[in-house]
């Protein structure tokens, strides 16, 4: 099933030998493999030069795809990266209390937003702004997040995108029991059937929430996505530190299908996602899908990628440029001109003006707004507590 | 595994001046030069030298066997440390931020604090679980919460916190020595403070690990805290001076088991208690002090004890931590308050 080379089994190495500042052996493999083409099964459309692949299993998933929406997807994935660039610069000038950016994962995470239907549910982790987008969440309701006005505005209900989930893999066992509530209530089935997506990185793999929600969808059937977005590294750790196999290779253990797809190719993304789900509304679920794509900036603005990987890698990646491939796919078929491309950036552009007027405009909360809602249930002990600090704030003037 | 080689780390050599997180940094680095069985675990606290880069170049000096990026699991940091203990060594986990401990709560109460119980005392678990602590840092959720209640409420673990950078470098040093586990607790926000900097000798003979301090001495009322909130009674009290009140500040520094002695006996002197953390004050540390007190000082007593707590209510987003963290007036409000009584 598996090449050799994808496995990964470092010996033990003792002493000063492993004490160099420079990388170990182990990361340079690391590196070397994550510029790798992501070995013989990866799902792929769309090369990074932009030529369309047949691909007989999954050709079919975007068969109605048209023109238009090949140039929605790239405008996805335009405006996407414009917010994040400029949230991240947001937290540079210090409006921002911390960015998390998505850069280099648009691809993986619009290919699979759009394979969702509004009557799916979505978990996120905490850097799917590409997710967010396709479902119709603005940039603007992250802001709060890393602003630190809220813990996210949006209504996770209405939108079927639960809140960011921050502690690592947490949000895997509440899919698995929100797919196994839309089993319950029998919304699986056939076509219509309802299925869930939750979101986590390579990282999180290693926790057990997300070893238990592998258990817990399997064993109650539940129509549950896994969407692994594998973007090479934990901070500073690489795959390798998390897995001695393909991450997308552990399904098995679990006793359902995974499959890794090419997760800087927005096409195969958005293929293998619709048949994930499909399998999942019919009753075949869960899946995993193990995205393999890179993450190119930063964990988050307080990281600091130089301490512990090559820049060379990320020259490598860049050529496998996510939006890059769709744009040049799109010129050579005629299927967009200079004007569009231009439109595109123009919207962008206006969209992130927006967004930056917005941050600089948004009020500090009001200090009572970290009494509320910490119960559902009305808490008069809780009440004084506000009221009496409400009043003590008082004496210094102001309105609170 | 054969014992790994060690490349000439160097020590602090004489007396310096440096950050809590230098002192940590160096008191780890005493540690595993003192023993060989003494390592270090935790998400990227190798290459990286952890995210507030406590743990800077240990990885490097010590090598990949002493010094551990481990897969991305708390309860697999803690449950591993637990057998390398049985095992002999004596593992120094790091949890990158305090709201992480929790995926690793099970291995805490079940295994940690119950096995030397269990086996007769036969098992030690001598282990360190090093977690950053406390809000200030303008933080998203979960990397500013205050869980030392928890711990100390926990039969089987001793729970200390730090709160300056020569205590830093002793009591880590102290904590991986003792033969029971110790949950240690940092001020993350005073790690690379070049205004908590202090004069470190490694000469010097450090005062016992499960010691609470007199930091400074006064008559009018008694202030207790630990951790972070240490600084901000030390501030109370210098702003309280101008006042012409005089208050005693105690550095609690081991919270379980707490070392009362002290408090009581600055209590029997000033009659007033004011109790300083940031956690939520139900069922806290503060709570504990408050019944302690009262039992033992019942008659020096001439106001109830206050608190000057976080909120009972999840940490804030960050724009409102100002709000819920004790500060110089909250703590000054409440001695007005004890006075008033």
């Amino acid at each position: 099933m598996s090449s050799a080379e994808q496995w990964t089994h470092p010996e033990p190495r003792e002493g000063p030998a492993a004490t160099a500042a420079a990388p170990t052996a182990e990361q340079v493999i690391a590196g070397l493999r994550a510029t790798s083409e992501g070995g013989p099964e990866l799902v792929q459309l769309l090369t990074p030069e932009g030529e369309r692949v047949e691909n007989p299993e999954f050709d079919r998933y975007v068969a109605d795809i048209t023109d238009e929406d090949l140039r929605g997807l790239y405008r996805d994935m335009v405006l996407v990266r414009r917010a994040d660039r400029e949230s991240n610069a947001l937290q540079r000038q210090g409006q921002l209390g911390i960015w998390v950016p998505l850069l280099g994962q648009e691809a993986a995470q619009v290919g699979a937003g759009r394979a969702l239907r509004p009557t799916d549910m979505v978990f996120p982790s905490y850097r799917e702004h590409g997710v967010a987008w396709c479902r119709g969440i603005k940039p603007e309701e992250l802001l709060g997040i890393f602003r630190g006005t809220d813990n996210g505005t949006w209504d996770s209900v209405a939108h079927r995108f639960h809140p960011y989930t921050i502690v690592i893999g947490n949000q895997v066992l509440n899919a698995a029991g929100y797919a196994m509530g839309q089993r319950f209530e029998g919304k699986v089935g056939d076509d219509d059937g309802e299925a869930t997506m939750c979101f986590f990185g390579d990282g999180a793999t290693s926790q057990g929430d997300v070893h238990e929600g592998f258990v817990w969808a399997a064993v109650y059937d539940a129509p549950l996505v896994f969407f692994c977005q594998n973007n090479q590294w934990a901070i500073s750790e690489p795959t390798e530190r998390q897995s001695r196999l393909p991450l997308y290779q552990r399904a098995r253990g679990y006793g359902f299908p995974g499959i890794r797809v090419d997760g800087n190719d927005v096409l195969a993304s958005l293929a293998v996602s619709r048949w994930a789900l499909d399998e999942c509304r019919h009753g075949n679920g869960p899946v995993l899908i193990e995205a393999f794509t890179y993450r190119m900036d930063a964990h988050t603005t307080t990281d600091d990628p130089t301490r512990y990987r090559l820049s060379d890698e990320l020259e490598a990646w860049k050529l496998k440029d996510p939006i890059e491939r769709v744009r040049v796919h799109l010129v050579r078929h005629g299927m967009a001109d200079q004007d569009y491309l231009d439109s595109v950036q123009a919207d962008a552009d206006k969209m992130a003006a927006e967004l930056r007027e917005y941050c600089f405009n948004m009020p500090d909360p009001p200090v009572r707004q970290m009494f509320d809602n910490v119960y559902a249930e009305p808490s008069p002990v809780l009440d004084a507590q506000r009221d009496e600090f409400l009043a003590y704030l008082s004496a210094f003037g102001g309105e609170h | 595994m054969a014992a790994p080689a060690i490349n000439k780390p160097q020590t602090a050599p004489a007396v310096q001046s440096l950050t809590m997180g230098k002192a940590l940094n160096l008191g780890l680095r005493a540690a595993m030069e003192a023993d060989p069985k003494v390592l270090v675990m935790g998400e990227d606290v190798g290459k990286l030298g952890g995210v507030f880069r406590i743990t800077d170049g240990l990885q490097k000096d010590f090598g990949e066997h002493r010094v551990l990026d481990t897969p991305l699991a708390e309860s697999g940091i803690i449950g591993a440390a637990v057998g390398l203990a049985v095992r002999g060594f004596r593992p120094v986990c790091e949890i990158q931020f305090d709201g992480f401990v929790f995926p690793g709560f099970d291995q805490i109460v079940s295994q940690v604090a119950k096995l030397h119980t269990r086996t007769q005392g036969r098992v030690k678990v001598p282990m360190v679980i090093r977690i950053p602590f406390g809000g200030g840092i303008g933080a998203v959720e979960h990397h500013s919460e205050s869980p030392e209640s928890y711990f100390a409420h926990t039969a089987g673990l001793k729970v200390v916190a730090c709160s300056n950078a020569v205590d830093a470098y002793w009591m880590i040093q102290q904590a991986i020595r003792c033969d029971d586990p110790v949950l240690f607790f940092e001020p993350k926000r005073y790690y690379h403070s070049a205004a908590m900097k202090a004069e470190i000798d490694p000469a010097a003979t450090p005062d016992p690990l499960f010691a609470s301090r007199v930091v400074r001495t006064g008559t009018t009322a008694t202030l207790v805290a630990y951790g972070p909130s240490v600084k901000v009674a030390m501030d109370a009290a210098t702003a309280a001076e101008e006042d012409g009140h005089s208050l005693e500040v105690i550095d609690l520094r081991t919270l379980s088991p707490l070392d009362l002695g002290p408090v009581f006996e600055s209590v029997r002197k000033t009659g007033r208690m004011v109790v300083v953390s940031e956690s939520p004050s139900e069922s806290s540390i503060g709570s504990e002090l408050a019944a302690r007190v009262q039992q033992e000082c019942f008659y020096s007593l001439e106001a109830p004890v206050l608190r000057v707590h976080g909120f009972d209510v999840p940490y804030p987003p960050a724009k409102l931590e100002e709000h819920f963290l004790p500060d110089l007036d909250r703590v000054l409000d409440a001695v007005d308050r004890s006075l008033a009584w």
